[in-house]
């Protein structure tokens, strides 16, 4: 059965001469360049697909911050866990998180102690457990950017409007153009031009990266996430550096409106309030989070839970931060390989399995 | 970031519908896209629709791969499918 | 429920000669080299479309037997039953590992039953061990991979995980899906008849296509390469895989195998495969080659023509957002 609009995108002789459009576009760039890919699901696209190994020689791809669960920060994992220890508390999460480490343990461990660990992959799954078990407390762990974020909160509209007072969120939200602007103010990086999140962009809209091209002289092109999008993406990207021009072009016409989506951007500010968040990797950015406002403040477990997560640190010696803006590589850091390995992840980027670390560690190890 | 696959509304009742993606169907929720109706296509992230697929859209962007297709020089492979 | 009710219900469902006896041990005439074999069971949901842990728990250990190049001949099971398990769930799954049986050709010829207190199980737990006859001459083993071989599959891939997938709690996906779970003995016997050629068979549960490759690979020392677009799925497999982000070449199949085969035999094998109702979706996937590199590895051919490594899963399969 065909999967309309994603298959056409994929078709092989669409891939391969967009890969000869992007071999010539890349001939014209008078130095080798670095694209970042900001977004997880590009990363996982480029693998998939065997992009990275098809590149021509002077262009390479970065992988960046833009892997929800990778950049979520130890404090706010240990707090989640802390909540699903807890004997009236059922924990539902995305499957992305599980197997992420905390500092004392990750929740697949949590849950081998007899923590009651749910995957869904809605939040609307979500709240059906809660209404299942009045008994218990439902506490979903709220990651992801501004994609995810208005189905977190139009999941606790709906639990406040029909009286569901046992479903909280414990929000982990980030936003990413404070993150990118921060990104682009680190004096160290070494970041030609960015290949920017099409689904982020089809709620935020492609004005949202104006800042990046104008302030920073950065190229932004907004892309799908079939190979195709993406061969297509880095040949303008390339016509962009060629020709020294740094703009924002939309590449993803099909998904992405000029206005973004209003009506999911509205249901993310009747919920959340704008707050510092703290990344991994790149430490705390003023102004990247979102925090369940006072209004709703029933269904925020953060207020309702007292979690001591005083013992959470970072990992000792992970070099991710560095490796998110592509100033250092996996090698350099002295964990690699060693105590850090897809079986036992120190850093976030061993956690995904595409993460820059773990793609390295395939590949080299 | 953000996995999101497009959907087809097959079903719609106010703020749910449900939606096929290749034989696989499931409810969705609509609440973030209001203008959503019966036969749209819409990108769905973990169930909820989160924008229309714009289909004249997405057939000018095939339709910009074929020419290049077409216009390659030296193409005697044709369209593998 | 009592254990004896559990007994009587055992032995009228999986009744044959040898069970009937009631002796402390199945004594049994085995001609030459056995292969032998255990495996333990516990799935949820425990009843799924196109089979339930009855099943599972026949199919399971005859493929184990299978993959050796053995012919399954005898199955024992222990069951471990939460108290209040309903008795009419339990003469289902009962029913349904005597319909398997039939299907193989196998007998149950010893089982045994504990009830135990309710949360000390998840409804019930099946252990069934089996024992089978490799004959003469047979050499198949997942360290016999020789380059060049040619790599089969024996059907549609990812079906038994998709299935079980989309019927969990928490995902609420509707598919017209079924488990591929099925014994896969006479596929074995037949293709061993067409050729003496076959190398490796391994039938890819856990972890799927991409953990098979992976173990074949380091066992025989080999590097493995299989193209993308050869792999046959099914279209709504396909479909949940996109929904959920996860690669149909680590799901679970319970009714399939993959077989290395020397490549001048690969075409009658196909073929085999091909002609029997526990093959008709085969195909060819891929080849073995030297180890390129410093270590055995499974590559993947994209449809851009580039290679992506396909490594070993590491825990469950998930659904992502990202
Ligand atoms: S190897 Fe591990 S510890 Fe080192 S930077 Fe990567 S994720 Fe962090």
């Amino acid at each position: 059965m065909p999967l309309p609009y994603l298959d056409e995108f994929r078709q092989e002789a669409h891939v391969r001469v967009l890969m000869e459009q992007l071999d010539e576009h890349a001939a014209r760039l008078s130095k080798p360049v670095r694209i970042m890919e900001v977004c997880g699901t590009h990363t996982m696209a480029i693998s998939r697909h065997g992009i990275r190994q098809a590149l021509p020689k002077n262009l390479r791809l970065i992988s960046g911050p833009g892997c929800p669960v990778c950049v979520t920060a130890n404090t706010d994992i240990d707090a989640f866990i802390e909540m699903a220890l807890m004997p009236e508390v059922i924990v539902a999460t995305f499957g992305d998180m599980l197997r992420v480490p905390g500092t004392r343990m990750g929740l697949a461990e949590a849950r081998s102690q007899g923590a009651r660990v749910q995957v869904v992959y809605s939040t609307l799954d979500a709240l059906r457990i809660a209404r299942d078990n009045p008994d218990s407390t439902v506490v979903f762990f709220g990651i992801g950017f501004e994609t995810t974020a208005p189905t977190v909160a139009a999941a606790i509209l709906e639990a406040s409007e029909t009286g569901l007072d046992n479903f909280m969120v414990m929000s982990a939200h980030k936003v990413v153009p404070p993150a990118l602007a921060a990104l682009c103010g680190t004096p160290e990086l070494a970041v030609d031009a960015f290949l920017c999140p099409g689904h982020v962009t089809a709620i935020i809209g492609p004005g949202a990266y104006e800042p990046v091209a104008r302030d920073f002289g950065i190229p932004c092109v907004i892309a799908g996430f079939e190979p195709a999008d993406i061969l297509q993406s880095l040949s303008m990207l390339c016509d962009q550096v060629a020709e020294g021009r740094a703009e924002v072009e939309l590449q993803y016409t099909r998904g992405v409106r000029p206005d973004g989506n209003p009506a999911a951007r509205s249901m993310i500010e009747k919920i959340f309030e704008p707050g510092d968040a703290e990344w991994r990797g790149l430490g705390i950015i003023p102004g990247s989070g979102l925090a369940i406002r006072e209004e709703f403040a029933a269904h925020d477990a953060a207020r309702h839970f007292e979690v001591d997560v005083s013992y959470s640190r970072e990992p000792k010696g992970c070099l991710c931060g560095a490796i998110l803006t592509g100033q250092k590589i996996p090698r350099d850091c002295p964990l690699f390989g060693k105590s850090c390995s897809p079986d036992h992840p120190v850093g976030p980027c061993m956690v995904s399995s595409e993460g820059t670390c773990a793609a390295y560690y395939q590949y080299e190890i | 970031m953000c996995l999101a696959i497009p959907a087809r509304i097959i079903d719609i009742d106010k703020q749910m519908a449900t939606v096929d993606v290749g034989g696989v169907t499931r409810q969705a929720s609509v609440v973030l896209l209001p203008e959503a109706g019966l036969g749209d296509y819409v990108l769905m992230h973990a169930g909820f629709a989160i924008s229309l697929v714009d289909e004249k859209e997405a057939l000018e962007t095939i339709r910009l791969f074929q020419q290049l297709l077409d216009g390659m020089p030296g193409d005697d492979s044709g369209s593998a499918l | 429920m009592t254990q004896e009710l559990v007994a009587q219900l055992f032995g009228k469902a999986l009744s044959n000669p040898i069970l009937d006896r009631m002796d402390d041990a199945a004594s049994l005439d085995i001609e030459g080299r056995i292969a032998f074999t255990v495996d333990s069971h516990v799935v949820s949901p425990i009843f799924f479309p196109g089979g339930d842990i009855g099943r599972l728990s026949m199919t399971g250990t005859i493929n184990d037997l299978a993959m050796v190049g053995a012919r399954p001949l005898y199955i024992t099971a222990g069951f471990i039953i939460e108290e209040g398990f309903l008795l009419e769930e339990l003469v289902r799954i009962v029913a349904s590992m005597r319909d398997a049986a039939d299907e193989a050709g196998v007998q149950v010829v010893a089982g045994d039953t504990k009830v135990v207190e309710r949360g000390a199980a998840d409804g019930v737990f099946i252990t069934t061990s089996g024992v089978g006859s490799i004959p003469d001459g047979v050499r198949i083993s997942g360290s016999n991979a020789r380059p060049g071989d040619i790599i089969i599959v024996s059907g549609t891939i990812g079906d038994h995980g998709a299935t079980i997938l989309s019927k969990r709690e928490g995902m609420d996906f509707e598919v017209e899906l079924q488990s591929d779970c099925a014994p896969l003995g006479r596929l074995v016997e037949e293709m061993l008849a067409a050729s003496s050629g076959i190398h490796v068979l391994r039938d890819p549960t856990r972890g799927g296509v991409a953990a098979t490759l992976n173990e074949i690979a380091v066992s025989s020392g080999v590097d493995v390469e299989i193209e993308e677009e050869k792999i046959p799925y099914r279209g709504e497999v396909r479909a949940a895989c996109e929904l959920l982000g996860l690669d149909p070449l680590v799901l679970a199949n319970e009714g399939k195998l993959v077989a290395f085969v020397a490549e001048n035999d690969a075409a009658i094998v196909l073929e085999t495969m091909r002609a029997s109702r526990y093959g008709a979706d085969a195909a060819v996937i891929g080849r073995v080659a030297e180890v390129e590199s410093s270590r055995p590895r499974v590559y993947a051919r994209t449809l851009l023509g580039s290679r992506r490594i396909l490594s070993m899963p590491t825990g469950e399969q998930l659904p992502r957002i990202c």
